[in-house]
């Protein structure tokens, strides 16, 4: 659900020049980003000082709790499960594959969406016909249901290959929302004035347009990141995602089947869950923050 | 009624048809692009489970032509089809002498039921919320409270679902863990089952409208803004009407229609989380269904739930799309 739909009555633009810095210091963008950059460290400083063996199956003893609790121990502090693998480890691997799913559904869908974003809402016509024919009809089938019917056919799949076919099927978000501002972006002097005076129908989009359109790009960007990941943890927690490396979502599918919330080992889903929770408000109010600048009304305390 | 034109109608029914032909397409395609024979690969998978399978080279054979995969491609295509046409998606593998049609006939209600009443109360709920978040008479502590619903959009329901069984189900035994109803209750018209029945669908129900709500109340938000300026408003403040009347009768009655259009575009994404939702809570509907054909490698089940799944939304939005127009008056889809 964190997928947003920019708000279509958003036309006002902030006019670049000096405000420009003072409008990306957002409050909730900061803390998104903060958040965001938490987990980033983690994966890395994580990997420095924590053995990532240990994520491993039967690399630890079984069904450990963390260390304050009784039979806890500092030799794996957030506990283990029961086939032997250790939380914290199983979190430092699987948190920075997770971020990179949603890197890669990102940048793909979001190259995709400008592509066709653009080619409908600036040249108009037959193809922007069948591109608003394509992206509403792709918006509206349930895009999970299509991923688990390749997932259930490739069983053998790596985190990027997982990305790239999830990415496939993400393109039609970010496509809408571009398109929409480009047909509003067209009709404004500015454009008009670039046509006239014979810039390239290239240099019209990219040098001239693209600037204007910075936050709804950022948070197209975004907005299918965490889709992405919304998509691909599921995947995993329903166990089809990649088997060879520990991802958070196989975590998730793992305490499920060992039944971990009826065994009260809620270190074993409450770990992932976490992290997942913070990637996701992260993301969340990232976007949340670039829909404010993109469109100032949204600003708290205007009265 | 003057608002809905018949070449609207014509097309949007035709989209209709475009979507549900894509998607059969496209889950028609997927085998064939996979590596390696589906059918070669279900024997190996039934084989490391269940130990050596004798004759295996003559079952293969004999399901490739009891399936028709021994069929030229474009006939294969041709005949799934007119299955699809008739909703036929053949046998279930894992249990085979029970059609698929009738495990998702068993399964849908129940998806639907669940669907339906959550997506309905969240959306309520949500627009109400985005409402307050932008009326300039909103309590103060509501102002303070109400964004704190939106953080929870971010989260996916299943997610929402793993941590409401442990804290309410688990934890406080308020709720039961699993199922859709009381095993040792007779299903039937009889309060004991109903009751049963509300029971166990609170907490998958509760995990998707807590977790959807925020989204109906950002794009309220949104709407409720650009809504503010106008001189309608001016007009029924100058008038003196009670700030509520104006309230739901001004305000919400013209933001609230875009809404409509989310809701449409979304609801993809709300079936894909009931899917998950379903499966966390053991509630027998689709997504539940699709669970148990992954794990026992069912790839017909796989392919008429999911069949099912996207047609019914594909309907869902057709629906939506076309009560719009009758509801928003402002909306023409004459061409200029």
């Amino acid at each position: 659900m964190a997928t947003l739909i920019a708000d279509p009555g958003a036309t006002h633009k902030d006019a670049p020049g000096r405000r420009w810095t003072m409008i990306w210091l957002n409050r909730k963008l900061i803390a998104g980003g903060l958040m965001i950059g938490a987990i980033v460290l983690l994966g890395i400083i994580g990997r420095l000082i924590w053995d990532t063996d240990l994520a491993r199956v039967a690399s630890s003893p079984l069904n450990l709790p963390p260390f304050w609790l009784e039979g806890g121990t500092l030799d794996h502090p957030l506990g283990t499960e029961n086939s032997g693998r250790d939380m914290l480890a199983l979190i430092v691997t699987g948190a920075p594959a997770t971020l990179r799913v949603g890197l890669i559904v990102g940048l793909v869908s979001i190259s995709l969406g400008i592509l066709l974003g653009f080619t409908g809402g600036y040249l108009g016509g037959w193809p922007d016909y069948v591109i608003r024919i394509l992206s509403d009809t792709a918006l509206t089938i349930p895009t999970l249901a299509i991923l688990i019917v390749i997932s259930s056919y490739v069983r053998e799949i790596d985190v990027t290959t997982m990305a790239l076919i999830v990415a496939i099927f993400a393109w039609a978000g970010p496509t809408r929302v571009i398109r929409a501002q480009v047909l509003t972006l067209r009709e404004q002097g500015y454009v008009r004035m670039a046509r006239i005076s014979g810039l390239s129908t290239f240099d019209i989009m990219f040098k001239e347009m693209m600037p204007n359109l910075l936050p709804y790009l950022a948070a197209s960007f975004v907005g299918s990141a965490s889709g992405g990941i919304l998509a691909a943890v599921g995947l995993e927690a329903l166990g089809l995602g990649p088997q060879r490396i520990p991802t958070l979502g196989m975590t998730i599918y793992y305490a499920l089947e060992g039944s971990a919330i009826l065994r009260g080992m809620w270190w074993w889903w409450g770990a992932p869950t976490l992290i997942l929770v913070i990637v996701f408000i992260g993301f969340f109010l990232i976007t949340i923050g670039l829909d404010e600048i993109a469109n100032p009304r949204l600003r708290g305390g205007d009265k | 009624m003057r608002s809905i034109t018949a070449g609207y109608l014509v097309r949007r029914i035709a989209m209709f048809f475009f979507t549900i032909w894509l998607s059969a397409t496209i889950v028609f395609i997927i085998p064939h692009l996979a590596p390696g024979d589906p059918t070669a690969a279900m024997i190996s998978r039934l084989s490391a489970q269940q130990g050596f399978i004798e004759g295996s080279e003559q079952i293969i054979e004999a399901w490739r032509v009891r399936f028709g995969l021994d069929a030229p491609l474009p006939v294969q295509y041709l005949r799934y089809m007119q299955n699809i046409v008739t909703l036929d998606f053949g046998y279930s593998l894992s249990q085979f002498p029970i059609e698929v049609q009738a495990m998702v006939a068993q399964a849908i209600p129940w998806t639907i039921a669940l669907l339906t009443v959550a997506t309905v109360i969240s959306f309520l709920l949500g627009t109400l919320v985005g409402s307050l978040l932008a009326w300039r008479k909103t309590p103060g502590l509501l102002k303070v409270l109400l964004p704190l619903t939106l953080t929870f959009t971010a989260i996916p329901f299943y997610i929402l679902g793993i941590v409401l069984i442990y804290l309410l189900a688990f934890g406080l035994g308020w709720f039961p863990i699993a199922g859709a109803y009381d095993l040792g209750t007779d299903p039937g018209f009889t309060w004991a089952f109903i009751w049963s029945v509300i029971e166990h669908g609170t907490l998958p129900a509760l995990s998707i409208v807590i977790a959807s709500m925020g989204f109906w109340a950002l794009g309220m938000r949104g709407m409720m803004v650009t809504v503010a300026g106008e001189d309608y408003l001016t007009l029924a403040r100058a008038k003196g009407l009670h700030p509520l009347r104006i309230l739901f009768r001004y305000e919400i009655r013209n933001a609230i229609l875009p809404q409509l259009t989310s809701l449409a575009l979304s609801l993809g994404s709300i079936v894909g989380g009931t899917v998950l939702v379903e499966y966390i809570f053991g509630y027998p509907g689709m997504g539940y269904l699709l669970y148990q054909g992954i794990i026992t490698s069912d790839y017909t089940v796989i392919q008429g739930v999911v069949f099912i799944l996207i047609a019914t939304s594909a309907a869902a939005v057709l629906v939506i799309d076309l009560l719009y127009p009758l509801l928003d008056p402002r909306i023409t889809y004459e061409r200029k």
